[in-house]
């Protein structure tokens, strides 16, 4: 009972973050429904995996849009959307029915699990970790090469300064510097 | 009718997989895309769950769950970042406006 509410509280979430007209809105209806997400599978038995959708995907992408939304700013569209909004029901209607032809009936499946997650997230899939390692730092320095460059040019442009004056600057502070050890001497 | 934990799993993944794609055909904004995007990645998360507990690997499935979400956090940021380029070079977060190829 209570998975079948979560669930249809979920898709209600999702379905508004889609149909919302204002971004803003729009993140807060998906980090609703990542937290939905997040109890649905600690009630089917993967805490640990609940506990990483729930500060991932309801904590941090949440900030990320909200950080990304303030940037970019509002925008609405009046002209009409790319596909026809029939059509995409269409779409999505055959696709689902493909789907439920494919996988229906169920067999009866009894639900159980037996192991230790540390031993298999370590040792059988120590790869994956590594390359989800690799994944990060990628990202990161893709998003640096997409920021920074604009910032360095901000900076050099409010700045103003070129080599040619360097070398005036620094005769000046070298005869401050000796005014000054002349004034202590004397 | 008896419905079980696992249909009611299955039910979401498929209402999350009908709202993503239905999402990605309508949706012009590329912020609101990128939402779409997670949207079905969370379907898949909750499949792989699916898969797990129905074959007795639940410890599987997660440390690959986990693996997903990570990269689709690597992929949400880097295109947010796109779409902020976007905005400040083009001037609109509009997806028409990506298909105009200005060299």
């Amino acid at each position: 009972m209570l998975n079948g509410v979560i669930v249809i509280v979920a898709i209600g979430c999702a379905a508004q973050a889609i149909r919302s007209p204002r971004l803003l809105n729009s993140a807060i209806w998906l980090a609703t429904a990542s937290a939905l997400t997040a109890m649905l599978i600690y009630l089917l038995g993967a805490p640990q995996l609940a506990v990483i959708e729930l500060s991932v995907g309801a904590g941090l992408v949440t900030v990320l849009f909200v950080l990304a939304i303030s940037i970019s700013g509002e925008e609405a569209f009046s002209a009409p959307t790319l596909v026809p909004k029939p059509l995409a029901f269409g779409v999505v209607f055959i696709a689902a029915a493909l789907l439920a032809w494919s996988i229906l009936p169920l067999p009866p499946i009894s639900i159980f699990s037996a192991s230790s997650l540390t031993n298999v997230f370590w040792h059988e899939r120590g790869l994956d970790v590594l390359a989800q390692i690799v994944l990060i730092f990628a990202g990161v320095l893709g998003v640096l090469n997409l920021v920074v460059d604009e910032h360095v040019e901000q900076t050099e442009a409010i700045s103003g300064l070129d080599e040619a004056h360097l070398p005036i600057v620094q005769t000046e502070i070298e005869t401050e510097t000796a005014e000054t050890q002349e004034a202590v001497h004397a | 009718m008896n419905v079980s934990a696992l249909d009611f799993v299955l039910i979401l993944v498929a209402g999350f997989l009908a709202v993503g794609l239905y999402g990605l055909l309508v949706v012009r904004n590329l912020i609101k895309l990128v939402i779409a995007l997670q949207i079905l990645v969370k379907a898949t998360v909750v499949a792989l769950v699916a898969g797990g507990l129905a074959s007795h690997t639940l410890e599987l499935a997660t440390s690959i769950a986990v693996t997903v979400i990570v990269v689709d956090t690597v992929v949400a940021v880097l295109a947010l970042a796109f779409a902020i380029q976007v905005r400040q070079k083009i001037g609109t977060l509009d997806v028409r406006a990506l298909g105009t190829l200005k060299g």
